[in-house]
């Protein structure tokens, strides 16, 4: 099988790069992909929009229409991991609590009693504890707020410079996930509750989606930005401008919440009650 | 407002699913009512569109307000109006069907199963209307996707199946993306109309020939055509009830209309029929994979494999047909989507009410479903009726179309394949007609033939609940509706397409 | 030194053609899923690089139209000296589907262990044919 599988792989290995002689050459300024419809963009992105970034002015406002569905697959792979895997731990299985001012881990048991929720002195933490480390907390302590403000730099500069919603939002996610495998899940959950991301996650694809179909409302096309001319009280191209960013908002709330929904299942298998 | 429709038939669904799947930490009821009013709302829309270009009129829709190239617009022609009014009526057809299993299997993620319902439904949408390459390619990974998680939950061998299927499906949908790479490094655009235009003066390069043959193959992996059929059996027959009635039927016959739009709108007729070696090729080849499918269904007793094996013969008979390249054929194709989606429903809830009631797969073990399940059984009936192609359901209509176009492209393997596969089709069903649907009276007494009547007696057995049965009997209903009105449906609307 | 010259000029697309056979032969010959998955995650890699290989522009820069062109009416911008930025879009959208694809994908390989207590295809096929129902 092996055998038969190297050598088909190989066939068509020389197909592919025979075929490759037809291509343009690399760089070519006149190639058909470059010449045909990109100098339009390059051109008329100041004239339409004003943005600079001519990359988000064609994946907010051109082609805003597939950016919207490739919110809608982010959404749609969070939906499915807490589909397929969300499941409660049995009833059986120990809580493990830490008692804040001694520090000492305490386990308890099915029938035991446990720490009420809002206890000041208990905190619940996860199956898989860790030692209490001071080096990793106190510089996640430091570092976790510095690249948030940075993630939302990034979203907010998608106009001026390489950035924008999916990569402010992943970097967003990426801080709060430091601080739930840095920590512990529980610990995470606390600060975003799962209702919470997946509630989120949802009202991120809503705004995009609802910004398009408030276009349809006020009487244009879908996504068509000029519409919200009389909501943001501009001309045309600053409303396509705004709306823009608009957009990007809503895609990176939906991209970080996913990201950490997804987080929460899959490192958990679905149980929350472990992380990495 | 008919104008705003190619557009709002996408945006409903996809703003229901959200709300659909937020409004689950509300109520438990909420999903539901939602997804029914979302699509009975996409019902409407595109029933209105079908009578719009019932004429051959087309609309089209800008998003973002945009012109091709530089935006994203949809189409709406005879073709797209047809499978679209199909997806939309058994997608609501079916939301009773999945409600009662639903209540019975995942019983608190009634939220996620309808958002994933709804995304599903909005990627099958998007997927019809689309008028731009990428755009397809994006919704096709929609639907993907909620179609893996909505497998992934039936029993204990599904996710192994969901896993196979979503390698070979990310594969076929990845050699797709390809294909249109190749086009637009020759091309320079994503627009289909604009490469209709574009590519007849580029025939003879080698990447268009590349990317035709990537773009086939990538789709036909997706709509499981032997040897690529892979993945089919384990993950149908192992879904969950609740999903498999949008699932199965729609899928496959939604990339065979992307096949059928390729063809017609892409790359353009000629590049099939001149290059006519590939049409003999690609012809034969799938007469190969109409007997090899139904030999199979032949062998295997489990029904829903049986199921899944006659499936992949129907996408030979569509595949097959387009690709005779002469109108006949064509005709047949697209009839047969729509008679297989109707045909293949039926069957689907039929066996997973059979197999959930009875709770056994084999058909050997199982006795006496007229008694218990009329109903049932005789939707089981009309759809293997139709399945074999005797009149006046549909599929006599769609095989008629398809022999005639064989016999005149002089392709009497393909021909000949139809037949026969309709001979093995009557040899598999009367089998289950004679074993299964009746209990046998005048049986030997031996201690096994009185286990099998004690466990079929024992139990509970009865008819399977109303949402079910409604939902069956009028996808058997539509099944003769269709059959009848197929003069009308060819000289409305695929007249004016070919 | 044609032969030369050809290679300098499409040795991009050479390189795109044998990641994607690498991944390939990934999915198809490895028994372990989690090999498997990762083959199709260069297989798809391999295909954004073709795009993103066939967008660039020999002295072209990124595509952010620069100051001193801001202020130019459209008709004066020279096109050329950006890169291709149509590529650029269509990719992202194919790298955030590889990553939805990957999690959809890692949570049904979570759902299988659970079942059948192994990642190796061959072992779940003979334990699938013998009927093994596992615990859940």
């Amino acid at each position: 099988m092996k055998t038969f599988a190297r050598i088909t792989i190989l066939f068509c290995l020389g197909v592919f790069l025979w075929q490759s002689w037809d291509f343009p050459d690399w760089g070519d300024k006149d190639s058909p992909a470059s010449s045909h419809l990109s100098p339009y963009f390059a051109k008329n992105t100041m004239k339409d929009s004003h943005v600079p970034n001519i990359v988000s002015a064609i994946l907010a406002d051109y082609r805003g229409f597939d950016t919207m569905f490739e919110t809608a697959v982010v959404f749609s792979a969070g939906l499915a991991c807490f589909f397929l895997l969300r499941r409660k731990p049995p009833k059986t299985k120990s809580k493990y609590y830490r008692h804040l001012p001694t520090g000492i881990t305490v386990k308890i048991t099915g029938e035991g009693k446990e720490p009420s929720k809002d206890s000041k002195v208990f905190r619940q933490i996860d199956s898989l504890w860790t030692p209490y480390d001071l080096i990793i907390r106190k510089t996640t302590q430091y570092i976790i707020p510095f690249v948030q403000i940075f993630a939302l730099y990034v979203v907010a500069h998608g106009h001026y410079s390489p950035g924008g919603g999916f990569q402010g939002g992943v970097i967003l996610a990426a801080t709060i996930i430091l601080f739930a495998v840095s920590r512990n899940l529980v610990a995470g959950l606390r600060w975003v509750s799962e209702k919470a991301a997946s509630v989120s996650a949802a009202i991120g694809v809503f705004i995009y989606a609802g910004a398009g179909a408030m276009c349809i409302v006020l009487g244009k096309v879908f996504l068509n930005y000029e519409a919200l001319m009389e909501v943001f009280g501009t001309d045309s191209v600053m409303a396509r401008y705004y709306g823009i960013f608009v957009v990007e908002i809503g895609v990176a709330l939906a991209v970080t919440t996913v990201m950490i929904w997804l987080y929460y299942n899959l490192s958990s298998s679905g149980k929350h009650d472990e992380g990495l | 407002m008919i104008h705003q429709l190619p557009g709002l038939i996408v945006i409903v669904p996809l703003l229901a699913s959200l709300a659909a799947a937020a409004s689950g930490w509300v109520n438990r009821k909420y999903p539901f009512i939602i997804a029914f009013l979302a699509l009975s709302f996409t019902a409407y829309a595109s029933i209105s569109m079908l009578i719009y270009t019932a004429g051959g009129n087309v609309l089209t829709y800008h998003m973002s307000g945009w012109a091709p190239p530089v935006g994203i617009s949809y189409k709406i022609d005879a073709l797209n109006a047809l499978v679209l009014t199909a997806i939309q009526i058994i997608a609501l057809i079916n939301l009773p069907v999945s409600n009662s299993y639903v209540k019975y299997g995942f019983e608190k993620k009634e939220a996620p199963f309808y958002g994933l319902y709804l995304l599903f439904i909005t990627g099958l949408t998007g997927i019809t209307a689309t008028e731009d390459a990428f755009n397809l390619y994006v919704l096709l990974e929609v639907s993907s996707l909620t179609g893996y998680a909505l497998i992934g939950m039936g029993n204990t061998r599904s996710p192994f199946a969901a896993l196979n299927y979503l390698i070979i499906g990310t594969i076929g949908a990845s050699l797709y993306l390809l294909g249109v790479g190749y086009i637009y490094i020759k091309t320079g655009t994503l627009n289909m109309t604009e490469m209709s235009l574009m590519l007849p003066l580029l025939k003879d390069s080698s990447t268009i020939i590349m990317a035709f043959c990537l773009c086939v193959a990538g789709i036909l992996t997706k709509a499981a055509l032997f040897p690529m059929h892979g993945w089919l059996p384990g993950a149908y027959s192992n879904g969950p009830n609740a999903s498999m009635g949008i699932i199965a039927p729609l899928t496959t016959k939604v990339m065979i209309y992307v096949l059928i739009r390729l063809g017609i709108s892409i790359f353009g007729v000629e590049l099939f029929i001149e290059s006519f070696s590939l049409s003999n090729f690609m012809v034969n080849f799938c007469a190969i994979a109409i007997i090899a499918a139904t030999l199979k269904a032949l062998y295997h007793t489990k029904l829903k494999k049986i199921l899944s094996y006659i499936i992949i013969m129907e996408v030979g008979y569509m595949a097959g047909g387009f690709f005779l390249g002469n109108s006949d054929g064509t005709t047949g194709a697209i009839i047969h989507i729509i008679n297989d989606a109707a045909m293949t429903f039926c069957l689907f809830i039929a066996a997973g009410a059979i197999t959930s009631k009875f709770l056994e797969e084999d058909i050997r073990n199982i006795r006496g479903i007229f008694e218990k399940m009329p109903f049932t059984s005789l939707a089981f009936a009309g759809g293997a009726l139709a399945v074999i192609g005797i009149p006046p359901t549909c599929g006599f209509f769609s095989k008629w179309y398809l022999i005639k176009g064989g016999f005149g492209a002089g392709q009497y393997l393909f021909a000949g394949a139809l037949i026969f596969s309709s001979f093995i089709n009557a040899v598999i069903f009367f089998r289950i007609f004679e074993k299964s649907f009746f209990s046998d009276k005048n049986h030997h007494k031996t201690p096994e033939n009185l286990q099998a009547q004690n466990i079929n007696t024992n139990k509970q057995i009865s008819e399977a609940p109303l949402s079910v049965v409604v939902p069956l009997v009028s996808s058997l209903g539509l099944i003769i509706f269709l059959g009848l009105m197929t003069g009308k449906i060819v000289e409305n609307y695929i007249i004016h397409l070919i | 030194m044609e032969i030369y010259e050809i290679i300098l000029k499409n040795y991009n697309y050479w390189i795109f053609i044998i990641l994607m056979f690498t991944g390939l032969y990934g999915v198809i010959a490895k028994n372990n899923i989690i090999k498997k998955l990762i083959g199709m995650n260069i297989f798809q890699t391999s295909i954004i690089l073709f795009y993103v290989s066939l967008s660039a522009k020999l002295d072209g820069t990124i595509p952010i139209i620069t100051e001193t062109d801001k202020h130019k009416p459209d008709t004066l911008i020279d096109a050329a000296n950006y890169m291709n930025p149509l590529p650029h879009v269509l990719m992202l959208t194919a790298i955030v589907v590889s990553v939805a694809t990957i999690g959809v994908a890692l949570a049904l390989a979570i759902k299988v262990y659970r079942t059948y207590e192994t990642l190796e295809e061959d072992e779940i096929r003979r334990k699938i044919a013998s009927g093994y129902t596992g615990e859940n």
